[in-house]
Order: structure tokens, then C-alpha cells, then sequence
């Protein structure tokens, strides 16, 4: 089962505190969505306000086109894989994926039988019996899932899922996930501050900052143009440039950089760390000394100190093949279409 | 001779603690009619004289009435209570929260005292019923405590899960918080029993015509002492022994 949500214009107070500034947001039926953002950017907040536990200041939340604005959890359509699995521990794990079924009314025979084919989907059926606090991390995640998932909701809300495993249990869930959704079809919206993790996971990320959403697309999208300067950083790393817009170009300490941009006065010029290149190219940004590099298996890492700008450092992508000695100079060039500017907010 | 100290400590610790009911149990099985030296027996005269004896059996049955009656009133109020604190923003909470904990201060005398004015002032006939709602006031603060100590955050998101999945209050209650918390509520009633089983005070001040075992036995010694005393005594202490080996078995052996 699936939905497609709409949110218009949420804004939610609490006490004196603007945690959701002006929210609108369409997600299609079937789409799996990240919300990400640093802590306290309100994306935790604006999953509560879908499930139903928080219920927003203004706006309304419309869930396959029906208000479910002052609807409680139990009666929508959504159900909540909790950060921490929020399991009962005194249920065994058939009793707990069984649990929805149950308070709907489904007889013994039949939510036992549910509850086994979800956790076959997840690959727990052999542990059905069991106990959660019998089970690992990564283990308890797949029943929270299984649980949330087996009362077919249209709209799986997942708060921070894979906050509590480690890196390469987490890596491995993000693509168990993804395959779970695209097999049950559900609506997924999940909450994550790892910007890594919403792109690996995620047909679409909405990036929150301050209550508001930043920017929202595709993950290729947003990395490689970002609609403001926030969602740039956040995407990963990136070298700032300071600059002013003039007609002919913005002019920076590197001199003019033929990069067309609107508006006019101080900007700030984006540059990818894997964009920088070696040797003169499109645009020259002139000779660099090398600070320190490290080899990262893929690529090396350095920190170059340009001499046009002597207190910047910039950061530096280089093929993994030729790791750069501290105290080198190297010359530094980009491809035009690389560049990204944004005015300096007033 | 330093390292024999620790262990002459302990020993006079537990002579010192368990000699009045080791003496107590030897001189119920007394053949003679003095609870006092020389020993001679053993003899099983005096357990045979009290199961006979009407009125004893009488109050023994109404003390386990009273234990079991007013220890499950005062655990369910003390469990509505605590969930309601301890999930609820409520005005005055912390207030109502001291208001709650505050009898456990008060002596026993003074509660039985402050009961047995308001409830001849009020025209209700002292009974039973009246020395278990006594307990019902020592009790309560005493299980609201212990379960309110025992509400975690682990719980309360068992519970939203729960309520997520389409569960009511009362469905989130019965089927979640209760048996989540079944330890610490099975000690808190265990312990109300405990506590009533023994209780002498309260009862003797609100009970008339039917009393508990602890005022039966006051009665009885005052027609001077007896094996018969001895014996009644070593009943009491095998039912206190036996909850609180429940309470071991039951509550604290599943926690591991």
C-alpha cells in the first residue's frame, strides 16, 4: 500500500521556539525521501508532525489526499520505525510484527501468518520465536521494520534508523532498505543527518536548515547544484571562494573567474574538492603550496595554501595515483562549469 | 587472628539478629508449659492447640484478607498514579508527586490516629474493612515510589510504538506498561503484603470485633507468656519467609 503526501504550508511553534518555518512539500506515492539536516534543523520534528505526535502550530498534512492534520497515530495510514527500535522486550518477535495486526483485530491464525512472511522479508523467520533482547542491533532494526511495515501502511516514517549500528552494518542496511521499499512499494520518509547515507538511499533529499527547507531534488542534483549555499556545504565538502559579481565575471583574489552569475556585490564562489585539478586548464587559479596530503585509497586528500591567497586553504581531490610532498607547489585549475556562486546574504 | 576478625563480626552480627527467633522457633516445640529453659521436647503440643483454636485461625484468615485486599488496592492506585506523573505534564505535578510520597514520613500511630477520628466522626463502624484502608495509606506511597522509580524512557517508547500501531489507552496499558513493569509492580505488592502481614498498630486501632493475627497475638499475651505464643510467632515468621522467597523466586530471578 502507498500514498503520495502533501504538505502546505506547516509552521509549528514550540513555545516561543519557530522549529518549522513555512513548510510545503509534495512526495509522490512510492518515493523514498530523506529529510537532511544538521541537529535541530526540524526534519525530526516535521516526521512527528506526519506520524501524528506532534500537531503543527498551522498547515495542514494530506496523506493520499485525505486531511490528517489532527488525525492521532493509531489512525493514520502512517506507521514509525523509531530511532532507538522501540521493541517490546516482553513479546517474542512474532508478537511483536503480529502487535498492529492485533489491534486491528486480525485473528491468531492469520497475524501469525503475516508476521512470519515479514519476517521472511527481512530474514528473521527462523528467529521468530525469540526475544529482542536475544538479537543484535542491526537484527532489532530489521524486526522494528518488519513490525512497522507489516500493518501495510501507506507512508513508513524512519527516524534516524541507522543512527545506533556501526558504519558497515549501517552501509549494508541503507541498500537492504532500499530494496525492502522498492519490493512493498510503501512511501518511504526517512530522517537522517549523514549526508552519505540520503544519497545512497534516497530518489529524493529535501535538505532542512533552521526549520526550512533548503533545497530539494536528486541527489546528483543537489550535490552538483545546490539551490543555496547551506545545502552546497552540507552535500560534502567545498572550497569557498570570496568574490564580488562584476558584468565580465567575479572578481576574487585569483583574479577575474568567468563564471556567470545574477545579481550583483559580494558572493561566495564554490569549488568541489574533487574539481580541483592539476596542471593549467579552463580556468588557472595559479601555483599552490602543499600543506599536507594524505592517501585515501580512491583519491588524496591535500591541503594547499594558494599564493595569490596566503590565508586560505584549499581542499583538494587528486588522483590517488600521485600522493603530493608537504611543501610543494603545485598549479591549481578548474573547469568553468564547476564553479558555483551565491550571493552573500544581506 | 586479623583475618579471623571479619569473620567473629559477622557471626556475632547474625547471632545477634537471628538468636530472639531462633529461640522463639526452639521454645514453640517446648513440651512443658513455659516458653523458658531447660528444653524438653520437642514436641508438637502447641501447633496442635493453636490450628484448633477457632479464634486464632479466625484472625489469621483475616490478616491474609486484609494483606492481599489492601496490598492490590494500594499497588493499582500507586500504578495509576505513577503513570500518570510519569507520562502526563500535569500542573502542580511535582507537588502532587511530595503530596503522594509524603505519608511514608508519618508514624504509623499518627495515621492510625487521624483514621480512627474521621471515621467514628463520619458514623462508619470500625471493621476490617476499615484497618485495610489503613494499610491502603501506608502502602500506597511506598508502591507509587517503587513503580514510579521504575518508569524509563524505554518504556514510554514502547508505549508511542504501540499507540503507533493502532493500540488505545487502555490497550497501551495492559498489553505494554503493565507487563514491561510486572517486576517492579510484583515487589511492590509483595512488599505491601509483607508490611500489612506484620502491621499492629493501625489494625489494633481499627478493628473491633474482627482483628488481624498481629492483635490477636497481643491479646493473647496478655494473659502471660506461653509456647502457644511461640508457636503462633513461628507460624507468622514461615508465611513472611515464604513471600519474601516469592518475591526472590518470582521478581528478582527473571531480571537476571
Amino acid at each position: 500500500m502507498t500514498a503520495p503526501v502533501t504538505l502546505s504550508d506547516l509552521n509549528h511553534w514550540f513555545g516561543t521556539y519557530h522549529a518549522l518555518r513555512d513548510v510545503s512539500l509534495e512526495i509522490e506515492a512510492g518515493e523514498y525521501v530523506t529529510l537532511l539536516g544538521p541537529s535541530g534543523c526540524g526534519k525530526t520534528t516535521l516526521l512527528s508532525v506526519l506520524g501524528g505526535f506532534v500537531e503543527p502550530t498551522q498547515g495542514k498534512v494530506l496523506i493520499g489526499g485525505r486531511d490528517m492534520t489532527r488525525v492521532a497515530p493509531a489512525k493514520r495510514p502512517t506507521t514509525t520505525m523509531f530511532q532507538d527500535y522501540a521493541l517490546f522486550p516482553h513479546m517474542s518477535l512474532r508478537d511483536n510484527v503480529a502487535f498492529g495486526l492485533r489491534m486491528a483485530g486480525a485473528g491468531r491464525k492469520e497475524r501469525h501468518a503475516r508476521a512470519e512472511a515479514m519476517l521472511d522479508l527481512v530474514g528473521l523467520r527462523a528467529e521468530a520465536g525469540k526475544r529482542p533482547h536475544e538479537l543484535s542491533g542491526g537484527q532489532r532494526q530489521r524486526v522494528a521494520l518488519a513490525r512497522a511495515l507489516a500493518v501495510e501502511p501507506d507512508v513508513l516514517l524512519l527516524d534516524e534508523p541507522l543512527g545506533a549500528l556501526d558504519l558497515k552494518l549501517r552501509r549494508a542496511m541503507q541498500d537492504e532498505l532500499k530494496a525492502i521499499q522498492r519490493q512493498v512499494g510503501t512511501t518511504f520518509v526517512h530522517v537522517t543527518h549523514d549526508q552519505e547515507e540520503a544519497m545512497a538511499i534516497a530518489d529524493r533529499i529535501v535538505v532542512m536548515n533552521a526549520g526550512r527547507i533548503e533545497d530539494h531534488g536528486a541527489p546528483a542534483r543537489i550535490y552538483n547544484e545546490p539551490a543555496t549555499l547551506f545545502a552546497a556545504d552540507f552535500m560534502g565538502e567545498m572550497n569557498h571562494i570570496p568574490g564580488r559579481i562584476t558584468s565580465q565575471g567575479i572578481e576574487t583574489a585569483f583574479g577575474l573567474l568567468p563564471v556567470a552569475a545574477g545579481g550583483s556585490g559580494e558572493a561566495t564562489v564554490c569549488l568541489r574538492p574533487e574539481a580541483m585539478e592539476t596542471g593549467q586548464g579552463g580556468v588557472t587559479l595559479g601555483p599552490a603550496r602543499v600543506r599536507d596530503a594524505a592517501f585515501f585509497g580512491t583519491h588524496c586528500r591535500a591541503h594547499l595554501v594558494p599564493d595569490a591567497a596566503p590565508d586560505m586553504v584549499l581542499i583538494a581531490h587528486l588522483p590517488a595515483g600521485a600522493l603530493p610532498t608537504a611543501g610543494e607547489t603545485l598549479t591549481l585549475s578548474a573547469k568553468p562549469g564547476d564553479f558555483l556562486v551565491f550571493p552573500k546574504e544581506a | 587472628m586479623m583475618r579471623a576478625l571479619p569473620w567473629a563480626y559477622l557471626l556475632a552480627a547474625f547471632v545477634f539478629i537471628y538468636l530472639p527467633v531462633g529461640a522463639l522457633v526452639l521454645f514453640s516445640f517446648q513440651s512443658g508449659s513455659l516458653p523458658v529453659p531447660p528444653f524438653n521436647g520437642p514436641s508438637l503440643r502447641w501447633y496442635g492447640e493453636i490450628l484448633g483454636d477457632a479464634d486464632l485461625m479466625e484472625a489469621l484468615r483475616n490478616s491474609l484478607f486484609v494483606a492481599f485486599g489492601s496490598s492490590s488496592v494500594a499497588v493499582s492506585l500507586g500504578f495509576l498514579a505513577a503513570y500518570g506523573l510519569a507520562r502526563h505534564v500535569l500542573p502542580g505535578s511535582v507537588f502532587a508527586r511530595g503530596l503522594l510520597i509524603a505519608p511514608l514520613t508519618v508514624s504509623y500511630l499518627i495515621v492510625g490516629l487521624g483514621l480512627l477520628i474521621v471515621l467514628t466522626r463520619s458514623g462508619l463502624g470500625l471493621s476490617l474493612w476499615t484497618a485495610g484502608i489503613g494499610h491502603v495509606v501506608i502502602n500506597l506511597p511506598l508502591a507509587f515510589a517503587i513503580i514510579y522509580a521504575s518508569m524509563g524512557a524505554q518504556q514510554q517508547n514502547a508505549e508511542r510504538a504501540a499507540r503507533d500501531l493502532g493500540a488505545n489507552e487502555a490497550q497501551v496499558i495492559g498489553l505494554i506498561t503493565v507487563p514491561i513493569l510486572l517486576p517492579s509492580i510484583a515487589a511492590a505488592f509483595f512488599l505491601s503484603v509483607t508490611l500489612s502481614w506484620d502491621e499492629f498498630i493501625i489494625s489494633f486501632l481499627l478493628t473491633r470485633f474482627d482483628v488481624t493475627l498481629p492483635v490477636e497475638i497481643w491479646s493473647l499475651l496478655r494473659s502471660g507468656l506461653s509456647p502457644r505464643l511461640n508457636a503462633i510467632g513461628s507460624l507468622v515468621f514461615l508465611i513472611s519467609i515464604t513471600v519474601v522467597l516469592f518475591l526472590e523466586i518470582l521478581v528478582f530471578r527473571r531480571r537476571k
